[in-house]
């Protein structure tokens, strides 16, 4: 299969959605957002639903849509994979026959995503994982050069999340084409691609890897999304080098990027060390506050001190026996602090 | 004070009806439906509503997807244009159709060119009762349309299916519920037609005279069969609102079920 290439303007509402973005064969790239952003109408205009102003989409070197050339192919004669958000199974007709829909025998693709014993039953018996291997299974009938999906993994139970979200990774794998993502969610898109577009209002504000969007976030929004701290502050380069921060709270933390002026600071939750008192070691950081809650997350402890979220290690926590509302410090190291120009 | 209200607009509501019934002995009844005039109107008025509502249903079911799915300029213009026949008076719709229709009417010098003429025929009867019965299809089925999932129809445009597929296989079966009720409303109406029929089509037993135009031809000459067409229209239009109601009670059992079945199988 061929690459995806679109380059799309799309008039909405409220502003306009401008998208450039070429996807490789066997790449799954997610475009995260909040919502509002744009995200549905950028798979809906290469579809053929919403129709853009300019310039083209093109899917395994077939042409669908050229302002240049007046082509705009109907999006029933565009070989897309479109899973719906909330899957859009046709409820009146049983799992075999929505995914008979776009032609073909459906027992082949039933049996691949393992719900052949399930193709007599109607959409709506069905739980949520299993409603998302149909709308996979309906989408891969129409044979398609591209694989949009659009906020796959919203309908699901947190607790099948997981083993959901695992099984569709491998199935993107193994699928080798050229697939779009929508979602609101970070740690989906992390898993679930390659690359990572984010777009706000339309338009992209950064594209990478997850390791990458989290290390050097292109912006705030970026920051925040990603996961990190986002502290803001007034920056200004030390004559050692050093860029030092003054932060809205009027704490002042160093950091080794380089900045001049108003800035975000982002500090990653795992970046962050909770001691009981001021340590003297090469932490350059230290912020002092009262514990304002400690959430448990799997083998890890999520405590919110003052501003800040640290995560730690279970154990570390029962070490230091923290508990809500007694004062701590919490430490981070200057090259362990992102900064973020604000303008 | 609400209960005795309620009380009095029941009394008044029913005592009619069921005025009806005392006032016409079974005997009498059935009698009267052997009665020459009682099965001339019967054919008449199953011949031209059952013409007249398969036209409805084959012309307004597309019109109705058309206007629910589409948004263009002069949508609700048109929308309105439709539901206006609802608030004119019967009358009104005979006389705009004989405007039309009528041998001095608009197209009046073509049906003279083609030798034939509408009015005062069984043609004219179904002509009326289309007229008058189509904005209740048209306005039932818009909402039908209009509930079924707009996601659904775009799916099935991204799975290969071309406009005649998408309303074939989706929107009609899933509109099926709301066009049904819609369509027995309509059915309904159109043969209660009375007015429009009367001054288009005139009440010439065995050509023109429906049943409700035979109620009133029949005031003095035999009272009871009069009564006897009115017990039979208080007994099928029951039937209809029970059909409905039951078919509607037994849509929302079933999706219920589903709901139930779905949230518990997560």
């Amino acid at each position: 299969m061929g690459t995806a290439r679109l380059d799309l303007k799309v008039p909405t509402r409220s502003f306009d959605v401008e998208v450039a973005l070429d996807v490789a064969a066997a790449e799954t790239v997610a475009l995260v957002g909040p919502s509002g952003a744009g995200k549905t109408t950028v798979l809906r205009a290469i579809a053929g639903l919403a129709k853009p102003t300019s310039r083209f989409v093109a899917a395994n070197g077939e042409v669908w849509f050229d302002s240049d050339r007046s082509i705009d192919r109907r999006p029933e004669e565009r070989a897309v994979g479109y899973v719906f958000q909330e899957y859009a199974l046709f409820p009146h007709l049983s799992v075999e026959r929505n995914v008979g829909f776009a032609g073909g025998d459906p027992g082949d693709l039933l049996d691949r995503l393992g719900i052949g014993d399930l193709a007599k039953a109607k959409p709506t018996e069905l739980s949520g994982g299993e409603r998302q291997r149909v709308a996979l299974a309906r989408a891969l009938a129409r044979k398609p050069h591209v694989l949009l999906l659009d906020e796959p993994m919203a309908a699901l139970d947190p607790h099948t999340r997981g083993r959901v979200r695992a099984e569709l990774r491998a199935l993107l794998h193994e699928l080798g084409l050229p697939s779009i993502l929508v979602t609101h969610d970070f740690v989906d898109a992390a898993a679930l691609a390659d690359r990572i577009a984010v777009l706000v209002e339309g338009r992209i504000v950064q594209t990478g890897t997850a390791e990458e969007l989290i290390a050097s976030p292109a912006t705030p929004f970026v920051a925040e999304l990603a996961g990190g701290n986002l502290l803001t502050g007034n920056a200004r380069v030390r004559v050692d080098g050093l860029t030092e921060v003054v932060l809205d709270s009027g704490v002042t933390i160093v950091s080794t990027d380089e900045a001049n002026g108003p800035v975000g600071v982002v500090i990653h939750p795992w970046e962050i060390a909770i001691s009981r008192a001021e340590t003297a070691d090469s932490v350059q950081n230290r912020l002092r506050a009262s514990i304002e809650s400690i959430v448990p997350v799997g083998n890890r402890r999520r405590v919110r001190i003052g501003p800040l979220t640290a995560e730690i290690t279970a154990a570390s926590a029962e070490r230091l026996e923290l508990k809500e509302h007694e004062l701590v410090v919490a430490e981070f190291k200057a090259t362990a602090t992102r900064l973020t120009r604000l303008s | 004070m609400t209960a005795v209200a309620a009380g009095v607009a029941f009394a008044f509501l029913l005592l009619p009806l069921v005025a009806i019934f005392l006032r016409v002995p079974i005997g009498e009844l059935f009698h009267a439906f052997g009665t020459p005039v009682f099965q001339d109107a019967l054919w008449v008025s199953l011949k031209t509503s059952l013409i007249a509502h398969v036209a409805v249903l084959l012309f307004g079911t597309p019109t109705a997807y058309l206007l629910a799915r589409k948004r263009f300029f002069g949508r609700s213009a048109l929308i309105t244009l439709v539901e206006l026949p609802l608030v004119l008076p019967p009358a009104v719709a005979g006389i705009a159709l004989l405007a039309a229709f009528g041998r001095f009417g608009l197209l009046g010098d073509e049906q003279d060119a083609l030798g034939i003429s509408i009015g005062f025929t069984q043609t004219a009867v179904i002509l009326a009762v289309a007229f008058v019965e189509s904005p209740f299809y048209v306005r039932g089925a818009i909402a039908a349309f209009e509930g079924v999932d707009e996601n659904l129809i775009s799916a099935a445009r991204t799975l290969g299916a071309g406009p005649w597929r998408v309303f074939g296989r989706i929107a009609l079966p899933l509109a099926a519920g709301g066009l049904g009720a819609a369509s027995a409303l309509a059915l309904a109406r159109g043969l209660g037609e009375f007015g429009a029929t009367l001054i288009f089509a005139g009440s010439l037993q065995g050509v023109t005279q429906t049943l409700p135009l035979a109620i009133y031809a029949q005031l003095d000459e035999d009272f009871n069969v009069a009564l006897a067409i009115s017990a039979l229209f208080i007994l099928v239009g029951a039937a209809i609102l029970i059909g409905l109601k039951v078919f509607t009670w037994a849509r929302l059992g079933s999706i219920s079920r589903f709901r139930l079945v779905a949230s518990t199988s997560k």
